[in-house]
């Protein structure tokens, strides 16, 4: 791996005057085009106000496509910080003023959409969630590990949501009221009981994090685990249905699986007890099969 | 090309559930989606579903509270439907299990929200479109639905006739974000807007990133009138570094709006005497902004909501996520002190024109959720009404597709019905940049398609035709032409070596709209935000796609959003500019009153000839059974 520098070496971080004229360092006609560009711009009055520092950002880069970047590197960007700026603003500062070509998913940036889980400074993270402020400079951003990168920052979530669906993640019940307008009654406790694992954003952090899932494919991993506790312990579903969980869950590469590594309950942006959902699974398990004894 | 009886555009709310209901009705259905469905936007709605479920409540109850929230510029079947249909779309949320919050007896919870007469907001906890998203995905895969995800739609495959009313849309056309494919996709029954809204006009929102109003934009250069766009929603309390939502429901269950006195703003400076805190958003937005304006803002940008009087156990049990966001992206642990709070950008109540199935004025095309305008809102839409929004037209406009008979719609669409000619005096051009360069690469106001304006395109296409010479007119040929011109926007984008990048473009648009479109209007500043959009459009001709990748090209398709974000900037400016009164969420500094005399109409644009064409319909005040009497709005 290579690592590109792109902060002029006369330039010192407390410079957020020439900040905004970072350019990348490098000889193809893009690289050229963006340089002459970047020459003349200067920052916004908003950014000179807000920008005390600068933050140093190192990210790595990858495209099947472009030549330069098909052998995986780092590219240094020195981005202008202010007070309350989050990874994610600091990429798509970079991004916006620096290199357009640099590529991740984000949407809502309110820690819902789930979209833009990354590895920052060696750790899965939300980067809409994490402060620069918490981080030890240079920020290294990566993409989320043992998922294949499809470019930049971005993998492939495909066996991730593979995963997801396996566990049939979608209420089942026989126990439906008559009546369109009758609701199917179910307790406070009960719902407070599964509360926290429907707060699953499918963001792929735990997943990532997860040991056991990097080195079994076929593992159902953390997350979709926790999606069958969402319905195994709803008491709507019904007892039958329970048991039909059950049974997919104590396969081969089901909650067994699992060896208690607390890695995905770490890394949870959702704070969502991963490990101790399981655990109750296997719980659940071993008296389901003590029954037949 | 691939080919399915109903294609949906957008896998939100409003998506899952039109897909769900076209399926039902035995079509094959598939999503078209730039983002997977879980990333949609609908994820984020906090507050709930309004839903007349209990005793005591009635939907003639919501259905007036909505058209008095609406400030009368809704249309009443439109309202009726909705305040029908969603009791019976909540629960079949409920059926799917849905994590709704639960009272003692295990019914589903509902609170009071702003506007409301009855508390009917069913919720689940601060986090009801998460839960609802969600388990309308469930829904999904459990029926094997087929989603295209992150592939994005380019543009409609609509026939050429020269009238919109007369044409009808067989496809899209889309492009695969990770391989870089751009492919047809023959719709054999209908195509299904559900793209959402456009929040990223501005630079202070609660929308996603990915909210660029690209479904509005298609169907209005495909011909279909975009209505009432002036009319955005500004959220009262949003966080004010990142425009991140707080919702209304922390004012529900009696959170408190202060000023930097201390002092309860919306009683002691009469804002609201009945209502207080649980006014209509409008009337919250104008309460702090006048508040701010006046000096008792804090650090002259924000107001405080406070919920700490409200217990830990109530806070945690009902707003759990507010805390958690407050804490994330403010700094601020609410449960410890108030929150800082102002008005930001949150809803589009205008958006594509559809009658009360969903159906707009060209054939095959439907649209549903926050970028379709059935005109559920009118000027303002009350907390709690975009969820029910979502489920209840999703549903019809699936269904409807897939050929259901939902009976005559009592809404027309287009120029069928009654209708006025508008004039609006503009101090530039609006619409397509003239004089533009052929190989322009970029359609700053053109049509996307061939360079040419549109309606040469079919002047031409149309003689052609007389002629017996080669013109599109089979369903599959109208999709191949659209794909071949999509091949040609993206080749010329890509192929342009220099230029301006979206993102300065984009970044100057939503300035200028945050300063001069916002909740306070003046017809100076109005006319500066045209200004400001005719040099963005000229700049546009000259933008250029700097990554020359076809893997997950963001710049590519961040290039394109900004076109859309583009034409519906423009639209809403001209209604704000031509809208001479004061409504809902339009304030007007040179019109201080509601004008029911002149304004009781409905502000229509339609793309025409490469500009905007303004013209107005009446609004429809008769309901099944009872007329909706203007009365004047006091909370």
């Amino acid at each position: 791996m290579s690592t590109q520098e792109q902060k002029p070496k006369n330039q010192t971080d407390t410079d957020t005057e020439s900040a905004d004229e970072d350019i990348i360092a490098g000889s193809s006609p893009q690289q050229r085009r963006l340089r002459e560009k970047r020459g003349k711009e200067i920052p916004t009055p908003e950014e000179k106000a807000q920008s005390e520092d600068s933050i140093h950002l190192k990210v790595f880069r990858y495209d099947p496509e472009v030549e330069g970047k098909q052998e995986p590197r780092f590219d240094d960007f020195h981005v202008p910080y202010y007070k309350g700026m989050t990874v994610l603003d600091a990429l798509i500062h970079a991004r916006d003023h620096f290199d357009s070509s640099l590529t991740f998913r984000h949407s809502c940036r309110q820690a819902i959409c789930g979209s833009d889980a990354m590895f920052v400074n060696g750790r899965q993270r939300l980067c809409c969630k994490t402060q620069l402020s918490d981080l030890e400079e240079p920020v290294r951003v990566e993409p989320l590990p043992h998922q294949e990168v499809i470019k930049d920052l971005v993998v492939d979530m495909e066996h991730f949501y593979d995963q997801m669906e396996a566990v049939e993640p979608y209420f089942q019940t026989n126990d439906l009221p008559d009546g369109e307008l009758d609701e199917q009654r179910q307790s406070r406790e009960n719902r407070e009981k599964v509360k926290m694992s429907t707060r699953c954003i499918w963001c792929g952090a735990c997943m990532s994090s997860c040991n056991i899932a990097a080195g079994d494919n076929e593992y159902l991993g953390p997350a979709a685990i926790n999606k069958a506790y969402r319905f195994a312990m709803d008491e709507r579903e019904g007892t039958d249905m329970k048991e039909h969980r059950m049974r997919i869950l104590e396969q081969e590469h089901g909650v067994w699986r699992c060896q208690t590594q607390f890695s995905c309950t770490e890394v949870c942006p959702k704070d969502i007890p991963l490990t101790a959902h399981i655990q109750e699974l296997k719980r659940e398990a071993v008296k389901n099969n003590l029954k037949f004894w | 090309m691939y080919e399915h009886d109903v294609i949906v555009v957008g896998a939100g709310g409003a998506g899952l559930r039109a897909a769900i209901a076209a399926q039902e009705e035995g079509a094959d259905v598939a999503i078209v989606s730039k983002l997977h469905p879980v990333r949609s936007h609908t994820g984020a709605a906090e507050g709930g579903i309004n839903a007349a479920l209990r005793d005591g409540d009635s939907w003639e109850d919501h259905a007036y509270d909505t058209m008095k929230g609406s400030d009368y510029l809704g249309d009443a079947p439109a309202i009726e439907t909705l305040c029908q249909d969603s009791p019976k779309e909540t629960i079949q949320l409920e059926h799917w299990g849905m994590a709704f919050s639960r009272d003692d007896d295990g019914r589903v919870s509902q609170r009071p929200f702003g506007g409301l007469s009855f508390p009917r907001t069913t919720y689940a906890g601060a986090e009801t479109g998460h839960q609802l998203l969600h388990t309308m995905y469930e829904q999904l895969v459990k029926r094997g639905i087929k989603v295209y995800d992150e592939w994005y739609v380019l543009n409609l495959a609509v026939s050429d006739e020269e009238v919109p009313e007369d044409r009808s849309c067989h496809g899209i056309v889309a492009y695969d974000i990770q391989s870089g494919e751009v492919s047809g996709f023959r719709a054999r029954n209908g195509v299904i807007l559900a793209t959402g809204g456009p929040g990223q006009v501005y630079d202070h929102t609660t929308n996603a990133v990915a909210n660029t109003g690209d479904g509005v934009a298609m169907a209005y250069r495909a011909g279909v009138p975009m209505e009432d766009m002036e009319f955005i929603q500004f959220h009262p309390t949003t966080l004010p570094s990142t425009g991140v939502l707080i919702t209304e429901g922390v004012r529900g269950e009696g959170g408190i709006l202060y000023n930097k006195n201390g002092e309860r703003l919306m009683f002691e400076y009469g804002y609201a005497n009945n209502a207080g805190e649980l006014a209509s958003r409008d009337v919250v937005s104008r309460a702090e902004l006048t508040e701010i304006n006046a000096g008792r803002g804090i650090d002259d940008e924000y107001v405080h909501l406070d919920m700490r009087h409200l217990g830990q156990e109530r806070i945690i049990d009902r707003l759990e996520n507010i805390v958690h966001l407050s804490e994330d992206f403010e700094g601020v642990d609410p449960l410890e002190e108030p929150m800082p709070v102002k008005p930001g950008q949150h809803y589009a109540m205008g958006g594509v024109e559809t009658d009360e199935n969903g159906e707009t004025c060209i054939s095959g095309l439907y649209a549903a959720g926050e970028c379709a305008c059935a005109s559920v809102h009118g000027s303002n839409r009350l907390g709690g009404n975009a969820l029910p929004e979502l489920i209840v037209f999703g549903r019809r406009a699936g269904a409807h597709a897939a050929g259901k008979d939902l009976g005559t719609a009592k809404i027309t669409t287009g120029k069928r019905g009654e209708w006025e000619a508008g004039e609006v005096d503009t101090p530039v051009a609006p619409g397509a940049v003239g004089g533009a360069d052929e190989d322009a690469v970029a359609d700053g106001g053109k049509a996307p398609d061939s360079g040419e304006p549109s309606d040469a395109r079919r002047a031409s296409s149309r003689a052609e035709r007389s002629d017996g010479g080669a013109v599109a007119t089979t369903g599959d040929e109208i999709v191949d032409r659209a794909v071949d011109a999509e091949h040609r926007r993206i080749d010329r984008l890509m192929n342009k070596d220099d230029g301006v990048q979206h993102a300065e473009i984009r970044s100057a648009v939503q300035k200028s709209m945050t300063r001069h479109v916002n909740v306070f209007r003046e017809k100076e500043g109005l006319k500066q935000a045209l200004r400001d959009l005719r040099e963005a459009r000229e700049r546009y001709t000259d933008v250029y796609v700097d990554d020359p990748s076809r893997t997950y090209n963001t710049d590519l398709i961040q290039t394109i959003e900004t076109r859309n974000i583009l034409d519906l900037a423009e639209a809403i400016t001209l209604g704000a500019l031509a809208r001479d009164e004061f409504r809902g969420a339009h304030w007007r500094k040179e019109h201080q009153e509601r004008d029911d005399e002149n304004w009781l109409k409905h502000t229509m644009l339609s793309w025409n000839d490469g500009s905007p064409e303004l013209w107005y319909k009446p609004v429809i005040l008769e309901g099944e059974e009872k007329t909706y009497e203007p009365k004047i709005r006091s909370y």
